[in-house]
């Protein structure tokens, strides 16, 4: 297994939080992780990534180039980086905020409302965990229960009321893709 | 012990403490601020004492003095900051003073910019400041290397009485990765009879680098020679990665080799027997890793993210017996895998030459 991930989007998105929290549950898995984040002088609204690799074996580039799956949260993130994706490479589209399609034909692509799923479940915040969930059901790169272990670990005590919420978002991301998976297979 | 995901920069902190410092002197510069951010929290829960300057040059001299009086000490900046420091690591290297340095290069010259580079190579292994004097230089590639190479750092400054620099960039200072710290072990530093810690009825003890007659000084040049001669017999480190019968023999340290590492493996995939020499110490340049593979391999490539610097040390090892060809990528940009493959195939079979 070696999956290298791109996670990109608004500064102040908590796409590098996102990175960290998968890095961390494919530690706690036992495999090969690195987390890698854009630096430079960024400012919030501006545009944010980073790159995150989990493989069985020792990881020789931490540099996430040519990822095999691209999650995308803002329209810039997609016209920036779609290209980079490897060919049958995943593409994870937040359909809440983009309103254009990818145009890539050689990769598979989502498109997730991860901002009003993530409303229905009570709030906008677990965004990234639904389209998270998404990810670990189409890759199977971490277990949902790596990434809720790794929020106890990772989460101040008094914040563990979250993990609930975090975990429902997990599921609705995995459900939606599990469904549309399923309605292109009929 | 279990892992923990740390991030580079972090980890030159926590590697540090472990290694026995204790006192940090130093001035913020992106791309390593976290480190001294980091420090600042945890010497003083050992009891070890962190200090902001007020200039990079004060720090240096800072440096200077805790060395002088005996204690194990470090200070860190980047490209512009490290600048302003050689006249006093000039100096440290003239009076012996073990000490440890940490470069988290940045695109240069000038203010250049905060992006990853390696440009500071020939800074770095030339010695830097004025005068006849080396630095030994180390080069991680992993966060868990950062932890274990400290620890390293801090012991060749001890051994030889010199100042030790650790060079990385900002991939490596930013990224995160799985360490094990292993048990925190009580550090027993080296005695050092030769620190101005007071006469206490004994000998003079004087830290300087002034020889004001020539004959005097030379004797000291000659002393300091014998010590880098040494060096470069003992402590030359390297690892080698795939090297087995390759025909083409990739060097690159730091991140550079990390990404010539994915590199290597894509090119065996296909076929193509191509090796990986990867310098941990700068200087002494790992001479002794071409030794094996000279015979076989039919040229080198290295990798930088420079115009080219560490190729002129492996021309030199090299000495015209086999080409030597560079690939690089500079202002804080990075080689891209695919982008040296398609040199590697260039190369390979002869077609470069």
């Amino acid at each position: 297994m070696y999956q290298a991930i791109l996670i990109a989007g608004f500064g102040g998105q908590g796409v590098l939080s996102t990175g960290q929290l998968l890095a961390y549950a494919g530690m706690l898995e036992g495999k090969h992780v690195s987390w890698i984040p854009s630096y430079g002088p960024e400012m919030r609204g501006g545009t944010a990534n980073c790159g995150v690799t989990i493989s069985d074996y020792p990881i020789s580039s931490p540099v996430v180039t040519e990822p095999t799956s691209l999650i995308v949260m803002n329209r810039p993130s997609l016209e920036k980086f779609e290209g980079s994706v490897v060919p049958g490479g995943l593409i994870l589209v937040n359909s809440s905020l983009i309103d254009i399609k990818a145009t890539r034909k050689d990769v598979r692509v989502y498109y997730i409302p991860a901002n009003e799923l993530a409303e229905e479940l009570g709030s906008s915040k677990v965004a990234n965990n639904v389209i998270l969930g998404a990810l670990l059901e189409l890759t199977g790169v971490v277990t949902p229960d790596a990434v809720e272990k790794s929020l106890r670990e990772v989460l101040p005590p008094h914040r563990h009321d979250m993990i609930p919420l975090n975990r429902r978002a997990l599921e609705a991301g995995a459900a939606l893709v599990h469904r549309s998976a399923a309605a292109r297979a009929g | 012990m279990a892992k923990i995901l740390m991030k580079g920069n972090e980890a030159i902190g926590e590697g540090a403490v472990r290694a026995g410092c204790r006192y940090f002197f130093g001035y913020p510069i992106t791309p390593q601020s976290e480190l001294p951010h980091y420090l600042a929290k945890r010497l003083p829960e050992v009891g070890g004492l962190y200090l902001q300057s007020e200039s990079e040059t004060a720090a240096i001299n800072m440096v200077y003095g805790a060395a002088g009086a005996g204690a194990r000490v470090m200070t860190s900046s980047s490209g512009p900051g490290i600048s302003l420091m050689q006249e006093g690591i000039s100096y440290l290297a003239g009076a012996e003073l073990p000490c440890v340095i940490v470069n988290m290069i940045r695109g240069g010259p000038g203010l250049g910019n905060i992006a990853p580079a390696q440009s500071d190579y020939f800074q770095a292994t030339r010695g830097g400041g004025h005068g006849d004097y080396r630095v030994i230089v180390l080069a991680p590639a992993s966060v868990q290397e950062i932890i274990d190479l400290m620890q390293v750092a801090f012991d060749l400054a001890d051994r030889y009485r010199n100042p030790v620099m650790v060079a990385g960039d900002g991939i490596l200072g930013q990224m995160m990765e799985p360490v094990e710290l292993g048990e925190e072990k009580e550090i027993e530093i080296p005695p050092r009879p030769w620190a101005a810690t007071g006469r206490m009825g004994g000998d003079k003890k004087l830290i300087s680098s002034l020889y004001i007659v020539p004959e005097e000084l030379e004797q000291h040049n000659l002393k300091l020679a014998q010590k880098y001669t040494l060096i470069i017999e003992q402590e030359q480190r390297w690892e080698e990665y795939q090297l087995a019968g390759a025909k083409l023999v990739l060097v690159a340290f730091g991140t550079a080799a990390r990404i010539c590492k994915a590199v290597v493996d894509r090119c065996r995939e296909e076929g193509l027997a191509v090796g990986l020499i990867r310098p941990i110490t700068l200087w002494p340049f790992p001479q002794k890793a071409f030794a094996p593979v000279i015979n076989e391999a039919e040229g080198f490539l290295v990798v930088e993210m420079s115009l080219g610097q560490m190729v002129e040390d492996v021309r030199l090892t090299v000495n015209g017996r086999r080409p030597v060809y560079f690939y690089g990528r500079c202002g804080g940009m990075l080689p891209v895998a695919a982008d040296v493959v398609r040199e590697v195939k260039k190369l390979y079979g002869g077609e470069g030459q």
